[in-house]
């Protein structure tokens, strides 16, 4: 049987939907956007030019719904499948757009470079937990108006797993699509085998600003799937109540889905978010709260309600060094996740409210996202019944190591991890260094690191890519790439 | 008489702005300066205030509500404190810099400021380096105070400082930024006058850059 989580029942999700749609009819949503606001109105909703606000009637809400699909795919560089979004199908994805890096060497906590994010790509690249990358870091050596498309041209150009990355400006979109039209080969097969997946972010509360909301219609007019990034943050710009924040964030994200749809009937979409409390000690969003895990859980059961894969911002932490707190906040995270069926999990190497990267902390987390997977594949009979004669083999031999039954079912039924989980006696641990999570994580990365394999890109996409991304970093002042 | 302005601190402490509103009254009635009311009965307890949440004594729902109880005096102080010509705190000119949005933090520390007793001119985000510096000279604030939170936002900070030395009023208005990304390096490198990592430091911060 597959575990699943459920933290609402079905009553209280259609009255968490019935009530949004409800403001998004009547109190409406204030998008900075001329050209949406007109497609809008096109489309029968009422609108405010001059305060910027549309009130969605119930009925565009339900059309949007209807064209959103229930699934989808992802594919990596070479065109291969390597996710399909939907049902309960969980893959976890690293944290995204950390401005800083914990430098392996010192834990010092500063800011990301290029040689920083190139070690990330190669990295992910050998975790078999996490199937997919994300522009997990910004590279402060190159100028701010190619640090979001340069992330996705690294990635891109060392690693093979699909990308889930985002724009931070309007203009950024085209390059970043031009990027991924030259991997597929033509625009064509980019819409036909999706390689990334965008984020994109209302403001809370109910609020689409331009450049957000136009990245929804961007990706929408590309087919390039879309996460909507909805952060109600609990009792300050969103209701204190669990129920409440979801009611928000319920709105803010039918209000995205109308958007995307309305563009391009049939856009893939992920019901996502990074909600989080509001900690009035320290003025902070704790990631690792775990009334934000719950409010990440129950809006991917509302999402699932509606029929729509989901995502949420969960295996993290806010701790600040490599520590118990993170594997406390992550390993609950991931858990508590994949329990729910959330289909793409984003978190994973994550500190600092998402503002810090490590590299030891993936490779730890790798480790919480194998268990998690083994926990929810659940417990199924497997040659088990009847009983005795296993007994009988067990009870004649005193052992089942070398078992017939044994061999055919260990690997799938233990979870063996890696090098940095700790399962050895005392005298073997001892006797193989001693050393700390943190030291076992270090070697790890670096063997890691070591070990990758560079994808077979052809010579022609590689420099392709590469014009590409010199032709942007020339627009905004760079003359040479940072030497890789 | 002494003992309505310690109730005055006493009320602001709780949040209680319908009493912190009438002890005023009774003060003014009761013949105190209202620089003295505004000194040692609402700025003593703003002070405490701000102890109190550095202490994790008090959490940031507790400060709003002493601010706003703290309003609830001035109510009554302002039409006579500026008949007196009593000088205010000062003013700020806030915003989120050009390209950016993030507006919960700087909001914060608008809150804060305001509680504190300053004047401030809220410029709402996505503000243009222009309109920062021609804020602050139409209304002759001292501080530009700026909120970035995308690394890709943050050397407007930096454009912003250059405008009020190409303007010639480098010596009159400073600046402070702020926001998650922004350090007190960064705040060195780009030649802005302070730093501040939260709402409480922001107001410490302001409160050395005009001498209070
Ligand atoms: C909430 C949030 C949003 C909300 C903002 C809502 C709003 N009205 O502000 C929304 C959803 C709109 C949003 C959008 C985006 N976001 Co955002 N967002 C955040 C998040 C999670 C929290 C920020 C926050 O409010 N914190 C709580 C407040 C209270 O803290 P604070 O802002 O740091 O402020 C405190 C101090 O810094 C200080 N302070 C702040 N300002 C000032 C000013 C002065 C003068 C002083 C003295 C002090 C001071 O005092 C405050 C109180 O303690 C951060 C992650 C993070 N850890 O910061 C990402 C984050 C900043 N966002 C990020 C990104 C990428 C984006 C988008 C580009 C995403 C996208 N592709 O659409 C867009 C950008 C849109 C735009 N052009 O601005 C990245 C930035 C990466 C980078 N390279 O810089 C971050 C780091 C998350 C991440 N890792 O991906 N975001």
């Amino acid at each position: 049987m597959r575990p699943i989580l459920r933290l609402l029942d079905d009553t209280l999700i259609d009255r968490i939907l019935a009530e949004a749609r409800d403001i998004l009819a009547t109190l409406g949503v204030e998008i900075h956007n001329p050209g949406i606001l007109a497609l809008l109105a096109d489309h029968g909703a009422r609108v405010d030019r001059e305060k910027c606000r549309a009130f969605l009637p119930g009925e565009l809400v339900d059309n949007a719904l209807k064209t959103s699909p229930r699934s989808f795919k992802l594919y990596d560089v070479y065109g291969r499948e390597t996710h399909d979004l939907g049902g309960h199908n969980v893959y976890f994805t690293p944290g995204s757009a950390a401005i800083n890096v914990l430098d392996l060497g010192t834990s010092a906590i500063r800011p990301a470079t290029t040689a920083d994010y190139i070690r990330y790509a190669k990295l992910v690249e050998q975790l078999p937990h996490i199937s997919s990358q994300a522009t997990a870091m910004v590279p402060s050596d190159v100028p701010p108006n190619i640090q979001d498309s340069y992330r996705l041209f690294l990635s891109l150009l060392h690693g093979r797993k699909p990308v889930v990355t985002g724009t931070f400006t309007i203009d950024a979109f085209q390059v970043m699509k031009d990027l991924q039209v030259v991997v597929r080969g033509s625009a064509a097969e980019l819409k036909g085998k999706p390689l990334t997946v965008f984020s994109c972010c209302p403001t809370a509360p109910l609020k689409w600003s331009d450049v957000t909301s136009q990245n929804v219609v961007d990706c929408a007019r590309h087919s390039i799937p879309v996460e909507f990034i909805s952060m109600p943050l609990a009792g300050f710009v969103a209701p204190v109540t669990l129920v409440g924040s979801l009611v928000q964030h319920t709105a803010e994200t039918l209000s995205g889905i109308v958007i995307a749809q309305l563009t391009n009937p049939g856009t893939p979409m992920l019901y996502g978010g990074s909600p989080a409390i509001f900690d009035v000690r320290y003025e902070t969003t704790p990631m690792g709260a775990v009334e934000t895990m719950m409010i990440d859980c129950a809006y991917n059961e509302i999402g699932k309600r509606l029929g729509l894969p989901t995502q949420a911002y969960i295996a993290l932490s806010d701790g600040k060094q490599f520590d118990a707190q993170d594997g406390l906040e992550t390993g609950m995270g991931a858990t508590l996740a994949a329990l729910s069926g959330i289909n793409n999990i984003s978190g994973p190497g994550m500190l600092d409210f998402e503002s810090c990267f490590s590299l030891e902390k993936l490779v730890l987390d790798n480790e919480i996202c194998g268990m998690t997977l083994r926990l929810i594949a659940g417990i199924e009979p497997r040659e088990d019944f009847p009983a005795r004669p296993r007994f009988e083999e067990l009870l004649a031999s005193k052992h089942l190591l070398i078992s017939k039954h044994t061999r055919r079912h260990l690997k799938q039924e233990h979870y063996l991890p890696g090098r940095v989980i700790d399962r050895a006696n005392r005298g073997r641990w001892l006797a193989e260094g001693g050393l700390s999570l943190h030291r076992r994580a270090q070697q790890e990365v670096e063997r890691l690191i070591a070990a990758h394999q560079p994808p077979e890109l052809s010579p022609e996409t590689r420099s392709e890519l590469r014009k590409l991304m010199e032709r942007e970093a020339r627009r905004y002042g760079m003359e040479h790439l940072p030497h890789m | 008489m002494a003992d309505l302005l310690a109730d005055i601190t006493a009320y602001l402490l709780t949040g209680d702005d319908e009493q912190v509103s009438s002890l005023t009254r009774q003060a003014l009635a009761a013949g105190h300066k209202p620089k003295d009311i505004l000194d040692r009965g609402l700025l003593a307890g703003m002070a405490v205030v701000g102890e109190r949440f550095k202490a994790h004594e008090m959490y940031l729902p507790d400060v709003l509500m002493a601010a706003q109880a703290m309003n609830a005096g001035m109510e009554h102080l302002k039409p006579l404190l500026v008949r007196d010509g009593v000088p205010s705190l000062g003013k700020v000119v806030l915003g989120t810099v050009q390209g950016d949005l993030h507006d919960i933090g700087k909001n914060l520390v608008a809150v804060m400021l305001k509680g504190a007793g300053f004047e401030v001119l809220d410029l709402g985000s996505d503000v243009s380096p222009a309109r920062f510096v021609e804020a602050a000279r139409q209304h002759g604030a001292p501080v530009i105070g700026m909120s970035a939170l995308l690394t890709t936002t943050m050397p407007m900070m930096g454009a912003v400082v250059r405008l009020v030395k190409e303007s010639g009023l480098a010596g009159q208005i400073k600046t402070i930024v702020g926001g998650a990304p922004v350090t007190e390096k960064f705040a060195r490198e780009i030649g802005a006058d302070a730093h501040g990592f939260d709402a409480a430091n922001a107001v410490e911060r302001v409160r050395a850059l005009i001498g209070r």
